[in-house]
């Protein structure tokens, strides 16, 4: 099993190590529950190095990138980021995954567990481009929660004495982070998985352990967090887990995830014709959310019953923390009614599923 | 280090089970085995009267991340489940030894602690994992 280069400071911290896409993650260091409040009521500190970090080179990194990504790469300005699924000409997903611009280059995060099937990939499909994998020397932890924009500021030097607070949602940029005593050069985007407000910071792997440490002690408000409270704030925010939601099975049509295709945008990518085919005649399941009757989670792979029939399958499941009830997300049949009475099978028990709108949290400053 | 009390036998996996003055044998998991599987959301227990066998299954236990099965360390009969647990998961978690026991037993047979293992014997077992 792979290690990251956090592996000794989660053992001080008494983090419970499990295996997540090949790597040794922690899952929680206190309780999940706890972990899980912390993010949302405060700030917690994600390791984050068993993701992928590429880096496109190449004369026309752009072009390379608009021929297989389904979002329009090329209408990307400095500094933003993007979602983009990745996907097959079938239109079945080979990862989700963030775009980076920046000022003279363009990175890809993508999935731990999907490293490295992608490399050899983008290598044969990339045209006129290659990925340089930086994951290993460069490290990623995130800070998120609502208390994250104000004491990590401080720390933070960007260009032209523009502060922490400025940086947009999904935007990067660089950034000279002081929070191990050494002005160390990086970058820091405010992306997250967790449905709060919060920043990914990049700095040489050498010194991520320092930056990990140093997160940590910015104030008593601030946890390590593991993966297992990473999953239940994602599942609360409708965010997709590849695994889960996301395989090489469905399409993002049928994920819910169309704002993250450019179906029609100018440059034909991987998957595009088959992707407007499932869109025009709509698919034939479809996301959906739910709360699950009783004390009793629904597990990714448990049926969705209508009338006794199987209609569809959750994906994720879990006690939610903040609603205080279980809830689940799953595929369900398009020809099922929103309303239908649906249950979960769950061996010897049916409960019931009730719908509930996706996403089943927003945060205050998100709500309309 | 988990507590391993000396008064019980031990399943490697983890269960343990004890035997009372009337020759009723009660069953649970180890603190070790609680603190593995972390916050517990639900609890599977067999009702009165159901038979239980050695190494099989006899529920299932859930945490907030997994579901994981629980296996009986003796075959025998159910004389009384832990009802309530079904309720509230937490004595599993704060007392796995005492207020945390799932079922008593009545044995099948009177060798079950020979296919057990003693409290030294699960010690190790945890101290090589």
């Amino acid at each position: 099993m792979k290690k990251t280069v956090l592996n000794s400071a989660h053992q001080r911290h008494g983090a419970r190590l499990v295996e997540f896409g090949g790597f040794e993650m922690p899952v929680w260091y206190s309780a999940l529950t706890e972990e899980h409040h912390t993010v949302r009521k405060q700030a917690g500190v994600f390791d984050l190095c068993h993701m992928g970090r590429f880096e496109v080179v190449g004369e026309d990194p752009v072009t390379a990138l608009d021929k297989i990504l389904t979002r329009d790469v090329s209408s990307m300005k400095k500094g933003q980021v993007c979602y983009s699924l990745v996907c097959q000409e079938d239109g079945g997903i080979l990862d989700d995954i963030l775009v980076y611009r920046l000022p003279d280059r363009w990175w890809l995060v993508v999935n731990a567990g999907n490293r490295d099937k992608l490399l050899p990939w983008f290598e044969e499909k990339l045209e006129g481009a290659h990925i340089v994998d930086h994951s290993e020397s460069l490290a990623m932890v995130a800070l998120q929660g609502p208390l994250a924009v104000g004491l990590l500021a401080p720390h933070i030097e960007r260009p032209k004495g523009r502060s922490l607070e400025t940086l947009g949602y999904y935007r990067v940029g660089a950034a000279t982070v002081n929070l191990t005593g050494t002005p160390l050069q990086g970058w820091i985007s405010r992306t997250g998985y967790t449905g709060e407000d919060g920043f990914e910071i990049y700095v040489d792997s050498e010194h991520a352990e320092a930056v990990f440490d140093a997160l940590v002690d910015l104030s008593d408000d601030v946890h390590p967090c593991g993966l297992g409270c990473r999953d239940t704030l994602r599942l609360e925010a409708g965010m997709p887990l590849y695994g889960h939601e996301l395989s090489e099975q469905i399409d993002p049509i049928s994920a819910g995830l169309d704002f993250g295709v450019g179906l029609h945008k100018s440059t034909p990518f991987i998957g595009q014709s088959a992707l407007q085919e499932i869109e025009s005649r709509g698919p034939q399941r479809r996301m959906r959310g739910f709360t699950v009757d009783g004390r009793r989670p629904a597990r990714q792979g448990a049926a969705i019953l209508h009338q006794g029939k199987v209609v569809g399958e959750v994906t994720s499941g879990s006690p939610s923390p903040t609603l205080g009830v279980a809830i689940a997300c799953g595929y369900v049949d398009s020809g099922i009614p929103e309303d239908a009475s649906l249950q979960v099978d769950l061996g010897r028990q049916t409960p019931d599923l009730k719908p509930h709108p996706l996403p089943f949290y927003r945060r205050e400053t998100e709500k309309v | 280090m988990s507590e391993v009390p000396a008064d019980r036998f031990y399943l490697s996996s983890h269960e343990w089970a004890q035997e009372g003055d009337d020759g009723v044998v009660t069953i649970g998991i180890t603190e070790f085995a609680a603190s593995e599987l972390g916050e517990l959301v639900y609890i599977e227990l067999p009702g009165e009267g159901e038979d239980v066998q050695f190494e099989q299954q006899f529920g299932e236990i859930e945490s907030v991340k997994a579901v994981s099965a629980l296996n009986s360390p003796i075959s025998g009969q159910v004389i009384e489940s832990n009802a309530s647990l079904l309720d509230s998961q937490e004595p599993i978690t704060d007392s796995p030894f005492d207020e945390g026991w799932m079922l008593k037993i009545k044995p099948a047979d009177d060798s079950w602690k020979d296919q057990l293992m003693n409290p030294a014997d699960y010690e190790s077992q945890l101290n090589n994992s």
